[in-house]
């Protein structure tokens, strides 16, 4: 299966420890993905108003791409822009006069689009194509002892029709770190909002948010938050300044894109994890383990 | 507090525009408080989510226009997957801003935000922020 990379802003960016983690894992699981060419903004969030179809131009926009491309497949990483790639794709898959409307606003790519491209997470790729199982078997730093939580959010599970997991109770990022030898720790918050984007302009809601989410997985007993959106890793690390003058029982704590434990496990340098990007430094948390 | 409700209120263009956009029947909504009970903003929403339903049923227009709720809630989604009558709580909150985004009432104003904000948060957020929050 060919498969398109699509990174993202934020990618390239602030989150360079997810994208230089992921790719590295999966050249240590064998596998080639190609950064889709002239990608351009998903638009971040999928546009809830009924009439609003020129919001959607600019993710379908990207599958245009990748089916020239010849790819049967985008991979994204970052959770919002699989929800907003996902849910524009399958809302011109279901509705032919969204479809007729965009693609003769697209006519100028001379391609008509279906909705034919599959969207596709990194976590679903590891989880269905190359399976959990043949993960593990890569697993050269087995993270022996290291209690993590997983934080899903909203957008990998939310709304149901295009999440990739369960909407109440999600295991896969769980699952994922029992292949590496992690300790899970479930923790109620999984998939509690992080206040999002209110982060501009009311951070003072995100500290509050951070504080219910990480003392809910510190009660559970985890050393490490993984994540998946670098939106919510924004909010739950670099927002604890925040949160520990708000709250004076707050404990700072590590927080890392699943990536970044993925390429622990598989053994990638430390070059590619870029630990120097975290607002909460994560290296003594790992250290203590003997995992750095 | 005293609120009037009339025939009018509740035929108002409001009402039926709020329907348009969000694709959502309001009186669909029977009242049982699953969406304020599991969303996540209610704390800093000055009325619930349900009560932001029940406001547009009766067509209190002005009452609802003066919370901060529809601002407040971010859009995800917990209200949407856990309402019984399958109502899109989350999609009626959009369609309260859009009628006031299309009327160019921004809730921010970005020539107002400060360099630091700016620089410190993510790409991600200042998009998704500048789309929710002006026209």
């Amino acid at each position: 299966m060919k498969i398109s990379y699509y990174p993202g802003c934020t990618l390239k960016a602030n989150a360079k420890n997810f994208e230089d983690s992921a790719l590295c894992s999966l050249k240590q699981l064998g596998l080639e993905v190609e950064e889709l060419r002239r990608w351009n903004c998903c638009g971040t969030v999928y546009s809830l108003a009924t009439d609003d179809l020129i919001h959607h131009i600019a993710p379908i926009r990207n599958l245009i791409f990748s089916k020239e491309a010849k790819a049967e497949a985008l991979m994204t990483l970052c959770a919002m822009c699989y929800n907003t790639l996902k849910r524009a794709n399958e809302r011109i898959k279901k509705s032919r006069d969204d479809r007729d409307i965009i693609n003769r606003f697209m006519d100028a790519e001379g391609l008509a689009y279906e909705g034919d491209v599959k969207v596709l997470h990194l976590l679903e790729l590891l989880r269905d194509e190359i399976k959990f199982e043949n993960v593990a078997k890569k697993v050269v730093k087995p993270l022996k002892n290291l209690k993590v939580a997983s934080y899903y959010g909203c957008l990998l599970v939310r709304p149901k029709e295009i999440g990739l997991d369960d909407v109440e109770n999600p295991q896969v990022l769980e699952n994922l770190m029992t292949a590496l030898g992690a300790d899970p720790v479930d923790f109620p918050y999984k998939t509690e909002c992080c206040a999002s984007y209110q982060t501009v302009d009311n951070p003072g809601i995100v500290a509050e948010r951070t504080y219910r989410i990480l003392t809910s997985a510190q009660r559970a007993g985890a050393d490490v938050v993984s994540v998946s959106c670098p939106l919510c890793a924004f909010n739950l690390d670099d927002r604890q300044k925040e949160t520990v003058n708000l709250y004076s029982d707050f404990k700072k704590m590590p927080i890392l894109y699943f990536t970044q434990l993925l390429g622990i496990a598989l053994g990638c340098p430390e070059e590619a994890l870029r630990f120097d990007l975290h607002g909460v430094d994560p290296k003594p948390a790992l250290k203590q383990k003997g995992l750095l | 507090m005293r609120i009037n409700i009339s025939q009018k209120k509740v035929r108002d263009q409001f009402v039926a525009k709020v329907e348009e956009l969000s694709g959502q029947k309001i009186l669909a909504c029977y009242q049982c408080g699953k969406c304020s009970a599991g969303c996540p903003a209610v704390s800093e929403m000055d009325i619930l989510p349900n009560q932001v339903i029940r406001y547009i049923q009766l067509g209190l227009k002005d009452e609802l226009l003066k919370s901060n709720s529809y601002w407040v809630c971010a859009s995800c989604l917990t209200c949407n997957a856990r309402c019984p009558k399958g109502i899109k709580i989350a999609e009626v909150m959009e369609g309260v801003r859009q009628i006031l985004l299309r009327k160019r009432k921004d809730r921010i104003h970005i020539p107002k935000l400060t360099d630091k904000q700016k620089e410190e948060v993510p790409q991600i957020a200042l998009i998704s922020s500048f789309r929710k929050y002006t026209s």
